[in-house]
């Protein structure tokens, strides 16, 4: 069962095959005897899921259900959910409960889906190993000696062992596209204010953007079209009618024209990655796409402008964690300053403190226009590069996702600027704000790895319908590891 | 008022923090009265709850417009939001949402009056929206702090003047004028005892002629008038003593006390916060189209100076009516409306409504919107002393009535039979009483001594129970003593 799509699910459930609830439990056998090993899995809300799963099952039975009603999904634990700890990958909210949904949890939850639990990430999403989390490091399910990518570790790791058919995520640099590369998934972040940012616990806030970790395309498609949409509460999210992504999955990509960039197709990538996303670029040949090779001449600036960017905002977003009103607080602190000091260097891990120094060094007095001013005019060089080739009769744009496949665990820890050079492909679409995609393109000694594909803004449809003719050409995304697959 | 010594001046800048009196808070949906309990008006967005996010308040924005048309300042036709960070437990994000860069309202004015009449403008560099912080809370706590949030996200614009003010007097000159403006925009509720208008002092002092100014020192949260011109005058005592016993200013902030009035230092610009303002990514620029702002405009009420203009010229008032009677907007309606209703002479209205109405409400305590005399009934008896039903002299009695609540003006007037006798053989008759009871003054009178005139008035009018028109009284007295 847990090898089904979507689509297949919801006419397994349609058809009486199954009900949500016999669905819900068999996930929930799954996660009881695979997670030891993944930690994928920060809270398992068995109880809620099978009464979620219930009134799925009544739904279905009433003729009220949509096309995800009653199908199980994982959250990130960086989304808020009323009555359920919300961690964040954190000690800082180890005992965190929101007394609030997220737009998204209410948007899934009124779709019908069914909540299995809060999914392992990297501590606030900082980081591209899932090797921060207070909750400890999650394994890949292709080799569990390997990391699964972060800042989504647990949402893909879950996935790509069958603990939940889809998860939710977030991509602020890559968070989405890089684990789902390495863990052989096909992940989308939409264009920025697409989804809703309310009750996503905020890293960055004009990077961060929630979207969706799958099997396939098709399935990614319909989670999204769920989630997507203006939210009042939200005054970044677009107030723009969300296109039907999924109707339109058949269309030939026939005539399109695909921009490879030639900067990321410099030095940097593996040999064997290369040989795959060439492969991938092949096939779309073959299928009718038109490639033209293409220059962002300011991409190489992508990496500092980030770690300029993204820390700053982490600074100021995660000031609101005192110890004052919720979350971690020092025992017995004498003194205000104390209480601050001790609760916050507590409270948040090495590489939150790490960008927490950063971001405050950079917004602080007779620093800020040369670290957090210039890199906001190297942001806008950079979106001006993506503006120009889709000006330019460019429909997407083609590239790598990561350098390499899954690493070791531990062998980029000791070198955080190693760890940030992970997101080199995957950040600027994040400064940019456009969506980006990655899928499935093969595997280099039995570790997958995939390709990334990047829109113009609200080019969702378009992307997610070029992988799912690529995903009808090629077999790589339907590929298990081993020990997952029966 | 203490006197700025010989060859120095003073060097002030005001910044006002005025709460705007919107239904709910400037980020969120909670309201924000005054005097809730605790707490009880904090969401999680005001509580800077994870993954809580803020939405601008339009009403605010339009607030501060109506403000910045007001002191004929500029719109910005896009101003952005800002983050200003520092760590402390009433400020629940770590930050405050203010404007930085770009505030919304900037190059304004006001022009306001100095003791001898002559007016002077003060430069409004600019006024930024914001949020409120919280409150802490000591009382009923041991070895803690209690921390209320109602008031955090509370919205203020903050208004500050250039340093063009040079004495206390015109500070408190300044603050007046710019508390009489929104309190008449309807944009602040003006109460500054429960903080919704506040004030900090920068204050400095030079010799007269220095090209330079002083270091400067801010006075926090002086929260009245009085305590303003009290605190600036310390400060440039303080100063200037400083100086001349050969020492230097810090530049830091100080707290007044009012007790003592004198102000002490809080902490220097060494220790100030790095505020690491930058823009927040949550919220989008606020963007005023000429549309916006001419529609704004287009609403804005009558302000004071154009009202006391219009009183005087349309009215005849004289300057000090018209300024006292267009203190408050709702009193220059009262005014308005007691004219209009009674069709007596404007001067006369003004008379009644700025020195008895006012006065009788100042013993009482009351303002005018508490006036047991609505301005129906106040014009109701203006109209019996304009059709000589009453005197100027019966009406104070009538008048009295009124306030005790005893009815209208005609009411009172029949129960109390004061109509106005001008039958004028009934007059006659009683002075002719008088005169006869009375020889020995008619005969003083009658040889020359003319201040008795007075007195046969007063006996006369006894006699006729006051109620003897006062013209006619006069001239048929006279004739009668003539003999």
């Amino acid at each position: 069962m847990h090898k089904l799509s979507i689509a297949e699910l919801a006419a397994g459930l349609r058809e009486k095959r199954f009900s949500s609830r016999e669905l819900t439990q068999a996930y929930l056998k799954r996660i009881d005897s695979f997670d030891g090993a993944i930690n994928s899995y920060v809270t398992v809300t068995a109880e809620r899921a099978l009464k979620q799963a219930d009134a799925a099952d009544a739904r279905i039975a009433a003729g009220d259900a949509g096309l995800l009603t009653g199908i199980p999904l994982g959250q990130k634990d960086i989304f808020c959910t009323t009555g359920v700890r919300t961690a964040c990958g954190s000690q800082m909210l180890d005992k965190f409960i929101a007394p609030y949904d997220a737009t998204i949890v209410e948007k899934l939850d009124a779709a019908g889906m069914v909540m299995l639990g809060k999914l392992n990430m990297d501590e606030f999403a900082m980081g591209s190993s899932n090797e921060t989390s207070f909750y400890g490091p999650v394994s890949n399910p292709w080799d569990k000696t390997r990391v699964p990518g972060g800042s989504s570790g647990g949402s893909v790791a879950a996935v790509a062992a069958g603990l939940c058919p889809v998860a939710t995520a977030t991509d602020t640099g890559g968070s989405i596209r890089q684990p789902a590369a390495l863990t052989n998934l096909t992940g989308i972040k939409p264009t920025y204010g697409r989804v809703s940012r309310y009750g996503m616990i905020a890293f960055a806030s004009s990077l961060d953007q929630a979207g969706v970790v799958a099997r396939s395309a098709e399935d990614a498609a319909q989670v999204l079209q769920a989630m997507s949409g203006f939210d009042a509460k939200d005054s970044t999210s677009v107030e723009r009618p969300v296109d039907d992504l999924v109707s339109g999955l058949g269309q030939s990509i026939k005539g399109l024209t695909i921009g490879l960039p030639k900067e990321y197709f410099a030095d940097g990538m593996a040999p064997g990655v290369r040989a795959r996303v060439e492969e991938a670029i092949a096939t779309l040949t073959r299928l009718g796409v038109n490639f033209r090779e293409i220059s962002l001449p300011n991409s190489p600036l992508s990496v500092p402008t980030y770690y300029v960017v993204a820390p700053a905002e982490a600074s100021s977003n995660l000031a609101r964690f005192d110890g004052v009103r919720y979350g971690h607080r020092a025992e017995g602190a004498k003194s205000l300053e104390e209480l601050y000091k001790r609760s916050r260097g507590e409270g948040f891990g090495a590489e939150v403190q790490r960008r927490i120094m950063i971001g405050t060094y950079v917004l602080s007095h007779g620093y800020y226009d040369a670290y957090y001013l210039q890199a906001q005019k190297v942001r806008r060089l950079i979106y001006d590069d993506f503006k120009r080739a889709f000006a330019d009769g460019i429909d997407l744009i083609l590239g790598p996702t990561a350098t390499d496949v899954a690493f070791k665990f531990g062998q980029n820890s000791d070198d955080p600027v190693a760890m940030y050079l992970n997101d080199i492909y995957t950040i600027a679409a994040n400064l940019a704000g456009i969506p980006a995609m990655s899928l499935p393109c093969g595997f280099v000694d039995g570790l997958p790895t995939g390709f990334q594909l990047m829109g113009n803004f609200f080019s969702e449809a378009r992307m997610l319908n070029v992988a799912h003719q690529y995903q009808q050409a090629t077999d790589f995304h339907t590929q298990w590891p081993t020990e997952y697959a029966s | 008022m203490s006197r700025i010594p010989e060859g120095w001046e003073a060097v002030i800048g005001l910044e006002v923090h005025c709460q705007l009196s919107t239904q709910s808070k400037i980020f969120s949906g909670s309201a924000i009265a005054y005097g809730a309990e605790p707490n009880t008006q904090a969401s999680p967005i005001d509580l800077g709850m994870p993954g809580m996010l803020p939405v601008l308040n339009v009403d605010a924005v339009k607030k501060a417009v109506t403000f910045g048309l007001s002191v004929g300042a500029k719109i910005a036709p896009r101003s952005v939001f800002a983050r200003k960070h520092y760590f402390y437990p009433d400020l629940p994000k770590g930050y405050q949402i203010s404007q930085y860069e770009l505030p919304i309202v900037f190059e304004g004015h006001l022009d306001i009056e100095l003791e001898d009449g002559a007016s002077k403008r003060i430069g409004i560099t600019r006024a930024h929206l914001e949020e409120d912080a919280g409150k802490s809370v000591h009382e009923g706590f041991q070895k803690s702090s209690g921390i209320d949030l109602n008031r955090a996200g509370t919205p203020l614009i903050e208004i500050v003047s250039e340093p063009d003010i040079r004495t206390a007097a015109e500070a408190v000159a300044y603050l007046k004028k710019l508390h009489q403006i929104v309190v008449y925009l309807g944009i602040c509720d003006g109460n500054m005892q429960e903080g919704s208008f506040r004030c900090d002092a920068n204050v400095s002092v030079r010799k007269v002629g220095a090209p330079k100014f002083g270091t400067r020192t801010e006075t926090k949260n002086v929260n009245s008038f009085r305590y303003v011109e009290k605190a600036i005058e310390y400060e440039i005592e303080r100063q200037i003593e400083v100086i001349e016993a050969g020492g230097t200013i810090r530049q830091e902030t100080r707290l007044f006390n009012p007790d003592t009035g004198e102000t002490r230092a809080m902490r220097s610009k060494e220790d100030a916060n790095d505020y690491r303002y930058f823009p927040d990514p949550d919220l989008l620029p606020v963007v005023c189209t000429p549309e916006y702002i001419d529609a704004i405009r287009g609403s804005l009420p009558e302000l004071p100076d154009a009202k006391r203009a219009r009183f005087e010229k349309d009215f005849g008032l004289s300057d000090y009516d018209a300024k006292t009677l267009t203190s408050s907007r709702e009193l220059a309606a009262y005014y308005e409306a007691v004219v209009a209703a009674s069709g007596a002479e404007a001067k006369l209205c003004a008379n009644w409504v700025a020195t008895d109405l006012l006065g009788a409400l100042n013993k009482l305590s009351k303002d005018i919107t508490e006036s047991p005399i609505s301005a129906d009934a106040l014009a109701g008896m203006l109209k019996r002393i304009a059709d000589k039903t009453i005197s100027g002299k019966l009406a104070k009695d009538v008048f009295e009535a009124m306030l005790n609540g005893e009815g209208s003006a005609d009411d009172i007037i029949k129960a109390k039979g004061l109509v106005q006798i001008t039958d004028e053989s009934a007059i006659i008759a009683a002075i002719d009483d008088v005169i006869a009871r009375n020889p020995q003054q008619v005969a003083d009178y009658r040889s020359g001594k003319d201040k008795l005139f007075g007195f046969f008035v007063g006996q006369a009018m006894k006699a006729t129970q006051g109620k003897a028109n006062p013209d006619a009284l006069n001239r048929l007295l006279k004739e009668r003593l003539a003999g």
